[in-house]
């Protein structure tokens, strides 16, 4: 585990995520001769372009054969290269997932998994091509690390970092069109270590992805509109969640929210709520993403928006949880 | 280098050896992949103890040639090979299939010395044997990657996949074999889902096609040295096989996929290899050079 691994890259302001990956590549392949990028037709969607021109002998474009493509870079991290396998999202878990099962977690090679157009950030290709299910999958399998960032500067941290940790990585990432949460790279990231991104003691909005943002949009709003004191938590690892996090958030707030762009059955919600019940304390929760149901086909922040998982669903989803009802108890100690 | 009379000779002892151990081993776990793992001893038997360039001491040694036996159930036969280089304890055989033990059915190369990759689910191994490859050329290394797939194996997809990709990159360190032994759990391969033309499904997708005795030291050997010899092409080798070679009332019969060797059959499969042994010699001795 890195500890407040700290990196800073240039020229990075108005850079989309996955052209951040891209950047993060780059970098990494200059320093790194391990580092080799493959990719399954998807080298411009990717962003991976940049990589495939200075470092041509080293990337590999293994046409639209993604299962040949994971076991390919699980065979090359077995001889100790680094591989950075990228697709986009439901292909780089569901169509592969015995290879990232089997292949890479199973043997336990460092392999990294770089998802893209993850959730319903490809709105408008349909629900062939958006993952809401991805991360229900593979934060199942054992020794994988998952990873979410909420924006480009923390996919380019996240990138990095998972270079400096051995072991297979899933980071997943938007299309490329995120709202600029973090202002630059300079702030410590660590894998498996919530970012508090304000505090508050009324509720903890607990958000991962391009629904951080939204997350913290919303709770201004409410600190504006309402007074209210909301606690936001990016959430950027799934797994291994931040236990201690969660548990401060339930003790501190007692009501919490996840916000995700992903089926709330599996994913950050349910992870979130495994910990919860696990400290045996009462609180209010409520989980923000899809339904369980396959998301409409649209623009990404229309799709946002249906889903509730933009501002305006969160407040929503704020409100009601506010108005809930459970049983006060001033002595949290006694409960198991 | 082509296989001299004694190296032959000295094969069939070593691989008589392995047998031997293999049904051993099939009889401590109670029952096992014995069909497909008696067809690839030979293979496994050449790769080891001819070809593969490894270190003993180090069977992690950085720039060792690399074995995928990417028909993983034949790990009952692939655990006594390694168990005889010298690598695992030879007690743990003994344990096979059982509760804790190191070694199961699909053997675990975080847990088991030797195995370079962990294989079972069928139409993995060629896609990282590729990548092994590649793997090498990237690292400027001259190592050679070993695959063995089953037939029955080639009804997945993937293994076209790879294929593909092997010819396209011209991965010819990575050398091929597929044991067709014409059977699979449910019957023969032929009338499960045809497979032929076979060899040329192979010559198609870019390979240079070897069709040989896949339980004959001397045209495994030649096969293998003609991959050596012509690096301009991938080599795929389709090793014709018996299932369970070696034990006459169980060869050739698809119900021997998996069986259990009990106290009844036993020492009639230990004749049987005596048998088999004796005629593998005799072969030897008059096709040998």
């Amino acid at each position: 585990m890195a500890g407040g691994l700290t990196y800073t890259s240039v020229d990075s302001t108005e850079l989309s995520t996955s052209e951040k990956y891209g950047e993060a590549l780059v970098e990494l392949g200059k320093n790194h001769p391990d580092v080799v990028a493959l990719t399954a037709d998807l080298a411009k969607s990717t962003k991976m372009v940049e990589f495939m021109k200075q470092f041509p002998e080293r990337f590999f474009n293994v046409g639209i054969a993604e299962q040949n493509m994971f076991g390919i870079a699980a065979g090359m991290a077995k001889a100790g290269l680094t591989p950075f396998v990228s697709t986009f999202a439901q292909f780089a878990s569901f169509r592969v997932a015995d290879q990232l099962h089997s292949d890479i977690c199973y043997q336990n090679v460092n392999v990294k998994v770089i998802a893209t157009h993850a959730g319903t950030s490809f709105g408008q290709a349909g629900s062939t091509h958006h993952a809401i299910c991805d991360v229900a999958l593979v934060r199942s399998i054992p020794n994988l690390t998952v990873v979410v960032p909420a924006d480009g500067h923390e996919t380019y941290k996240a990138v990095m970092a998972a270079y400096e940790n051995p072991g297979p990585y899933y980071i997943r990432m938007n299309r490329g069109f995120d709202r600029v949460l973090y202002k630059d790279t300079n702030y410590d990231f660590e894998i498996g270590k919530a970012i508090q991104l304000r505090d508050g003691s009324d509720l903890t909005i607990i958000a991962c992805g391009s629904c951080v943002f939204q997350a913290l949009e919303a709770a201004n709003f409410l600190e504006e509109s309402e007074g209210l004191k909301i606690r936001v938590l990016d959430m950027h690892t799934i797994k291994p969640i931040d236990r201690e996090a969660i548990i401060k958030a339930v003790s501190d707030t007692r009501r919490l929210i996840t916000v995700e762009d992903h089926s709330v059955v599996g994913g950050l919600g349910s992870a979130v709520s495994e910990v919860v019940v696990d400290t045996g304390k009462a609180c209010a929760f409520k989980m923000l993403g899809v339904p369980d149901e396959f998301a409409p086909i649209g623009l990404h922040e229309d799709i946002m928006s249906i889903l509730k998982i933009d501002a305006n669903g969160i407040i929503e989803g704020v409100k009601e949880v506010m108005g809930k009802d459970f049983e006060e108890d001033d002595d949290w100690d006694d409960e198991v | 280098m082509p296989l001299t009379k004694q190296e032959w000779l000295s094969l069939e002892k070593k691989v008589y050896e392995l047998r031997k151990l293999t049904l051993d081993t099939v009889h401590w776990a109670g029952s096992g992949h014995i069909g497909g793992g008696m067809s690839v001893l030979d293979m496994l038997t050449i790769i080891y103890h001819k070809y593969a360039n490894i270190k003993l001491e180090d069977p992690e040694w950085a720039d060792r040639d690399r074995v995928i036996v990417s028909k993983g159930h034949a790990g009952i036969a692939y655990a006594p090979v390694l168990v005889d280089l010298g690598w695992n304890d030879k007690e743990q055989l003994k344990t096979f299939n059982h509760t804790n033990s190191k070694m199961g059915i699909h053997l675990d190369s975080n847990k088991v010395e030797g195995v370079d990759f962990s294989t079972g689910s069928l139409g993995h191994g060629l896609s990282m044997a590729a990548g092994s490859g590649l793997a090498a050329r990237v690292q400027g290394k001259n190592f050679k990657t070993f695959c063995i797939l089953g037939d029955g194996e080639c009804h997945e997809g993937s293994n076209w996949e790879a294929a593909m990709s092997i010819a396209h990159y011209n991965i010819s360190s990575v050398i091929s074999f597929v044991d067709r032994n014409g059977c699979m759990i449910d019957g023969k391969t032929e009338d499960i889902m045809k497979l032929e033309p076979f060899v040329d499904k192979w010559k198609a997708f870019g390979f240079e096609v070897k069709d040989i005795d896949g339980n004959n030291f001397k045209e495994l050997a030649e096969a293998i040295d003609y991959a050596y010899d012509h690096p301009e092409k991938p080599v795929m080798i389709v090793a014709n096989t018996k299932k369970a070679e070696g034990i006459g009332f169980m060869e050739g019969d698809y119900v021997w996929h998996y069986g259990a060797v009990d106290e009844n059959n036993f020492n009639k499969c230990h004749k049987a290899l005596d048998e088999h042994y004796k005629k593998r010699v005799a072969r030897a001795e008059k096709e040998g050079a």
